[in-house]
């Protein structure tokens, strides 16, 4: 028998097989399943009807509820789906559930949240699931969230589910999925200080197409994703989606490992492998030297340019956030650009989660605690002109209309997010850009699609951002 | 399953994203509230750009204004139909409209699933391309069991490829359904 892959392996360790192939179903074991407040409701209704009111989900300690999309809108449904997702994490004396506290008149807030640095809210599921210690390396994470994806790049299998089947998972720990063929994506060399993770799967996306890995594990190997902070590698593996991907997937090494020994709830995980002789179905490599800044154009993600192509479109925002562009890092990335200069468009800023947001405040650009007279990285973004708001999905998705940020007419946003479908950040007639966050934080300065070459000129230091 | 699905076609382009299917302000209806389940169907489709809504003429739309439901029970796609993200609310939405099947070269992974899953749609492949070959507002008959669709205003028959691996689960009505008949959950 053929060697496995990572992913192969773990099917194959949670559905009880010695050995699994492409394109076999199997049932497995989920080990963490998460919902959020726009599909938890449905995923809670369908648990009901089908299982009964009274029924219990399979083990109270593997459900993980973050609701993230619909914050800080007046919005009654959002507050309803939100007390939803309450009533269902008391029933069910669920461990792993973080409130956005509902209170009246909180100054500075949109009524009726609390400061959510007050509370247990955290932001972003996929970036507050490795937080918070619910990723581990050779595990099943099924999320009701495409993105869910990002946690492949700390080696284990993650991928979105709709509510019926995450209504399935809650009552019976299971699921069944076709084992996916995996393709290998291998970077040479070291990230130079002018990309990020976003523009090597930009170029991969621009390359095999939005449905260019549809079925399929994209595994991201090499010299050069090794060179890639761990924070970096999520980009990698969250818009594995984008490219139709059933789910992304890294290496696991001594970042990973100082990460999860931090973080993990649970004591014990398996490290995978792919086999010497593992098989793939596609295999591609580059050179990180010899890739530049990229944009996806609208309203596609595969609509791939370089920001240098792109440099007379002019734009009207820019916007730095998401699961996607919203992490600690990306914030340094943004900041080592936009420091000491002041932004030419609208710039909105919106920390993926609640734990970046106080990094921001506690760190300087160097990635390290700031002295007491040092800038942090958040007074760096607002000396520069940007408006910073609550952690969340924001207008990554548009989102309710009075979401933070979003594109409510015609504007040409260029965006540190992960989608630019026609409307997805709001109007049906606004066009989005995506690109780095050292792209957008150029761009913002100038006004117009621009190449950060122009402004970097040595490494960016991250120091411990993202990782303790 | 009824093996025999006759309606009108509702024809669209390739990569119809989920967020055209059900744009994001949407998604604060709960889908498990009827009265609030229908809001979906008057909004099925509301993302799509107007002039490629109803090919090959566009501006036509899925759903008349302030209606619930569609006159449409068959949507033609092309490539990569329902990508994006893990909304169950999009093939709801169609399904709430009151389609039955859809008929694309082939799926976004996570939308094909919902709608075997959750047992809302038929998502049927086309061995070859129908954009081009079918008109919105046709009279279409699609065969299950022949695993075919013809075109009765156009009189012509296409080939569409077998269900496979998912037919049991789509015979069944849903994965909960499928899994109580092979006695995974208690009845």
């Amino acid at each position: 028998m053929p060697g496995m892959t990572i992913t192969e392996k773990i099917m194959a360790k949670n559905s009880g097989k010695a050995h699994v192939s492409p394109g076999e179903n199997v049932w497995v074991n989920v080990d963490i399943l998460m919902t959020h407040d726009v599909c938890g409701p449905g995923t809670i209704g369908i648990f009901h009807e089908k299982f009964g009111r009274s029924a219990k989900v399979w083990d109270k300690d593997r459900v993980v509820i973050i609701p993230d999309h619909y914050i800080f809108t007046a919005d009654d449904k959002c507050h309803r789906n939100v007390q939803i997702l309450r009533d269902f994490v008391r029933e069910q004396g669920l461990k792993y559930y973080y409130d956005p506290e509902f209170v009246k008149n909180e100054p500075g807030m949109p009524s009726p949240y609390k400061d959510p640095t007050k509370t247990n809210y955290k932001g972003v599921c996929h970036k507050a699931l490795p937080e918070e210690g619910h990723v581990r390396p050779g595990e099943i994470l099924l999320g009701t969230d495409s993105h869910t994806c990002t946690a492949g790049a700390f080696g284990q299998f993650a991928t979105g589910v709709g509510n019926t089947d995450a209504a399935f998972t809650l009552g019976t720990g299971k699921t069944w999925l076709k084992v996916p063929p995996t393709m290998k994506f291998t970077f040479h060399g070291q990230i130079p200080p002018y990309l990020t993770a976003k523009d090597l799967i930009l170029a991969v996306i621009g390359e095999i197409g939005v449905a260019g890995a549809t079925y399929q594990t994209m595994y991201f190997a090499g010299e050069g994703i090794s060179s890639l902070t761990l924070e970096d590698r999520m980009t990698l593996t969250n818009m594995a989606i984008e490219a139709g991907g059933k789910n992304g997937v890294c290496d696991v090494d001594e970042k990973t490992l100082q990460y999860v020994r931090h973080r993990s709830t649970r004591p014990n995980w398996e490290v995978f492998r792919d086999d010497a002789d593992a098989q793939y179905c596609y295999q591609r490599q580059w050179d990180l030297a010899t890739l530049e800044p990229l944009v996806a154009k609208p309203h596609s993600p595969d609509n791939r340019d370089t920001a240098h192509n792109c440099r007379s479109v002019k734009i009207d925002r820019a916007y730095i956030g998401s699961c996607t562009g919203g992490k600690i890092t990306d914030m340094i990335f943004s900041a080592s650009i936009l420091k000491g200069n002041k932004v030419k468009v609208p710039t909105f800023v919106v920390p993926g989660s609640t734990e970046v947001h106080a990094d921001m405040k506690r760190l300087n650009l160097r990635g390290v605690p700031k002295d007491t007279n040092e800038k942090s990285i958040e007074d760096i973004l607002l000396d520069a002109g940007c408006k910073v708001g609550p952690s969340g999905c924001s207008a990554c998705l548009g989102g309710p209309a009075d979401t933070f940020g979003r594109l409510n007419g015609s504007e040409v946003c260029i965006s540190t997010t992960n989608r630019n479908f026609p409307g997805r950040m709001g109007s049906p007639t606004s066009a989005v850009y995506l690109a780095s966050p050292l792209t957008v934080a150029a761009s913002a300065l100038t006004g117009h699609v621009t190449d950060p070459r122009e402004y970097v000129t040595q490494p960016i230091e991250t120091g411990t951002a993202g990782v303790l | 399953m009824e093996n025999i699905i006759r309606g009108k076609a509702f024809v669209l382009g390739d990569n119809i994203d989920t967020d055209q299917i059900i744009p994001a302000k949407f998604l604060a209806y709960n889908p498990s509230d009827p009265a609030e389940r229908k809001f979906f169907g008057m909004y099925a489709m509301n993302g799509v750009p107007a002039g490629q809504t109803g090919l090959p003429a566009g501006n036509i739309p899925f759903v008349r204004p302030n209606e619930f439901k569609s006159e449409f029970t068959i949507v033609i796609g092309g490539k990569n139909f329902g990508c994006g993200s893990s909304r169950e609310h999009a093939p709801l939405a169609i399904a709430e409209a009151g389609a039955r099947v859809v008929i694309a070269e082939f799926y976004a992974r996570i939308f094909f699933r919902n709608c075997v899953n959750g047992g809302y749609l038929v998502p049927c492949e086309s061995v070859q391309r129908l954009v081009e070959k079918v008109h919105t507002g046709d009279e279409l008959v699609v065969d299950l069991a022949q695993c075919t669709v013809t075109n009765e205003t156009r009189k012509a028959t296409y080939e569409l490829k077998p269900l496979g691996d998912v037919k049991p689960i789509i015979e069944a009505g849903g994965v909960f359904e499928y899994a109580r008949m092979a006695g995974m959950i208690k009845r």
